[in-house]
């Protein structure tokens, strides 16, 4: 048995940086990584990374920042297990393994010109936050932009001071949900669905955006095409265990389709078909 | 010299010098006979340890191609990421390969040359030379390889051997193939007299090598997309014992699970990559406890889509080779060509119904 260095590898990672860490609720943090060796990672809004720690595991995480900031990025993690639990742990200046970007993110290009509407639920944010931060980074190129959000409880929000900033814009309409209001609470109560039928959109020239857990697909997607929002304009991103990211090793497979390459992000005329997929 | 595409000859007396020969140039695989009409790939060294009258082995050549463990890349524990992809290969022979493994090998060539390429197989690939092995006739019941093409030879090997009694006609197919015939120095030309006698063998073996399920495999594809909400599936879910043999086994499951280890002195580290299967319950779950396929009927559904419907669009082949060792290996009896069987019954009743 012989053994070489394989240097054109998927496998092989990337070495990067952490230069930032900020605690965003009790579960999540929010990481700045810079990839080293004068590297950039050109991504797409919507696309993730697998994130190494040597010893641990690999990971896919969402990127959570617009690709317009090329010399670092961020991502949004919460601690469930072994390697985000560990992730959590490091420190500014700590070193870690990047492979991707991987997968199909919001498709950019086609949505200029266009309305979007926006809805995220709980973590789904992460990604959704680099679709916007794109966005108002090029505000001119878009046209009327609504962003929906809705969590569990009022402590579980993330990125509390950039929805802050969002709220106070004129160019955009951005509303918040929670299911358990605490005392603090002066918003609105209620699951993501009661948001939207409130929304003033056309539907013609709209792309809706959604990404959170599972079983807010269903109801939201009903909410959506009952607006008269097009099916192929109902972009939605999915979450399924990833080993490879490249379409190989068969975990992330929603029937005919490769969540890591086909996807992440699909619009929903495509995948409304795949009982496997909701 | 050859050309490059040619038919030549070894007499069965010079077979064992063949097979010496062959094994002198690098490390010789071949069929093993285990007992119990049991098979193996394994090293030989001489000709009477091969087993040429053999059904499929228990693992399929796969085993060598892709390893049931492989390193993918090998690290310091350290503050600095430090880590450098690594392939492990060995050149070798795999000499008997009958046309429902070659069509295997094909398949995984396919998945493992689309981009992103992987270099882990493909480096390895390129150091096995392949030699295939003619079946005249039905290894048993359980094959089904005419049905998804594979029973004839179609490529993917660098020599193919076909036994025509005292002698085997050998079609040469790759310069690998003509290096052999240079280097071991067996062959002699073939004559028109051999090939007709090849032909003859052929016609004879097409017409036992028939209808195996009443469908032709064009329309399978068609047969899968009406089969999805089948009541076949619910019958599999009340057998299957989710072990996951028939995946191992099957020539065409390549799904794969990526895994750690560290040393005891915890300094170094590699990531490998194990065999992994869709039958097994956490295969499909995603956090929060959700599992899209919850059901074994719905992962054995999964199976056969992934055998029979999905590679259809994306490779325009069957990933079934019909060599019969899911079948033979499956604990519970669950039978592919018995499934396919089913499906196709209740495909004719529900549009006989529709007719009435
Ligand atoms: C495309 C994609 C983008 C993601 N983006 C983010 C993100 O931006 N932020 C974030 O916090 N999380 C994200 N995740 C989820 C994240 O990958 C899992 O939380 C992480 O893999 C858990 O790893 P662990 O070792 O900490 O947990 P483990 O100890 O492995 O398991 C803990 C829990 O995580 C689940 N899990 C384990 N491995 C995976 C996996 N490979 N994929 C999905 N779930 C898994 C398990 O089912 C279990 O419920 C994303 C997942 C995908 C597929
Ligand atoms: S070998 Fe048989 S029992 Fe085991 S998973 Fe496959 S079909 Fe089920
Ligand atoms: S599905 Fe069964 S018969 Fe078909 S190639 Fe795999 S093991 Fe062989
Ligand atoms: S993560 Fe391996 S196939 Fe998608």
């Amino acid at each position: 048995m012989e053994k070489v260095a394989l240097k054109d590898s998927s496998y092989q990672l990337k070495r990067a940086k952490i230069l930032n860490i900020k605690k965003l609720t009790d579960k999540e943090k929010f990481f700045e990584i810079a990839l080293m060796d004068r590297d950039y990672l050109d991504h797409e809004p919507g696309q993730f990374i697998m994130i190494s720690l040597l010893g641990i595991g690999e990971v896919p995480i969402s990127i959570c920042s617009s690709p317009t900031r090329r010399d670092s990025f961020d991502i949004c993690v919460r601690a469930v297990g072994k390697v985000t639990n560990k992730l959590h742990k490091l420190k500014t200046g700590d070193e870690v393994g990047i492979r991707g970007p991987y997968g199909k993110g919001f498709p950019v290009r086609i949505l200029e010109g266009n309305d979007l509407l926006i809805i995220a639920g709980g973590l789904g944010l992460a990604p959704l936050r680099s679709l916007i931060t794109y966005v108002l980074d090029n505000r001119r190129d878009f046209g009327k932009v609504h962003i929906l959000f809705g969590c569990k409880e009022p402590k579980e929000i993330l990125f509390s001071d950039e929805m802050k900033k969002w709220s106070e814009r004129t160019d955009l309409h951005y509303a918040c949900t929670v299911d358990r209001a605490d005392p603090e609470w002066a918003g609105n109560v209620g699951v993501i669905t009661t948001l939207i039928p409130g929304v003033d959109i056309e539907p013609s020239r709209t792309f809706a955006a959604v990404v959170g857990p599972p079983v807010m697909y269903n109801f939201v997607i009903k909410e959506l095409l009952a607006k008269g929002i097009p099916e192929r304009q109902i972009l939605l991103s999915f979450e399924r265990h990833m080993k490879c990211g490249n379409g190989k090793c068969g975990r992330c497979q929603i029937q005919n389709l490769y969540c890591c390459q086909d996807g992440p992000v699909f619009n929903y005329e495509k995948i409304k078909y795949l009982s496997e997929a909701f | 010299m050859q050309h490059h595409t040619s038919y030549v000859i070894l007499k069965k007396e010079r077979f064992d010098d063949f097979i010496s020969s062959l094994s002198r140039m690098q490390k010789l695989v071949a069929p093993v006979a285990k007992g119990f009409n049991n098979y193996s790939f394994e090293e030989v060294h001489s000709a009477k340890n091969i087993a040429l009258k053999y059904i499929p082995t228990i693992l399929p050549a796969k085993k060598f191609f892709m390893p049931q463990r492989e390193t993918l890349l090998e690290y310091r524990v350290s503050k600095h990421v430090k880590a450098e992809a690594v392939v492990e290969y060995e050149k070798m022979t795999i000499f008997g390969l009958h046309t429902c493994d070659l069509a295997g090998i094909q398949c995984l060539n396919m998945v493992f040359s689309e981009r992103p390429k992987d270099y882990n197989y493909l480096t390895r690939k390129n150091k096995i030379t392949l030699i295939g092995l003619e079946c005249n006739e039905y290894c048993d019941e359980y094959a089904s390889c005419h049905l998804v093409n594979a029973s004839f030879p179609s490529g993917g090997y660098d020599l193919f051997f076909t036994d025509l009694g005292d002698y085997f006609i050998v079609h040469v197919n790759t310069l690998t193939g003509e290096r052999i015939l240079d280097i071991t120095n067996c062959f002699e030309k073939s004559s028109e007299a051999n090939l007709n006698e090849l032909y003859r063998m052929r016609e004879k073996k097409r017409k036992i090598f028939s209808n195996e399920i009443p469908i032709k495999s064009r329309h399978i594809p068609e047969l899968f997309d009406r089969s999805f909400r089948s009541l076949v599936w619910k019958e599999l879910d009340e057998r299957c014992l989710a072990c996951g043999n028939c995946t191992n086994v099957c020539p065409t499951c390549y799904c794969f699970d990526i895994k750690e280890e560290v040393d005891l002195s915890l300094m170094h580290g590699i990531r490998y990559r194990v065999w992994d299967s869709c039958q097994l319950e956490p295969f499909a779950k995603i956090s929060g406890g959700i599992n899209f396929r919850k059901e074994r009927s719905a992962r054995q559904r999964h199976r056969y889509y992934r055998k029979f419907r999905y590679p259809i669009d994306k490779f325009s082949r069957f990933f079934c080779t019909g060599c019969g060792r899911c079948t033979r290996t499956c604990m519970a009896g669950i039978s592919l060509k018995e499934t396919l069987n089913e499906l196709l019954k209740e495909s004719e009743d529900r549009l006989w119904r529709r007719w009435l």
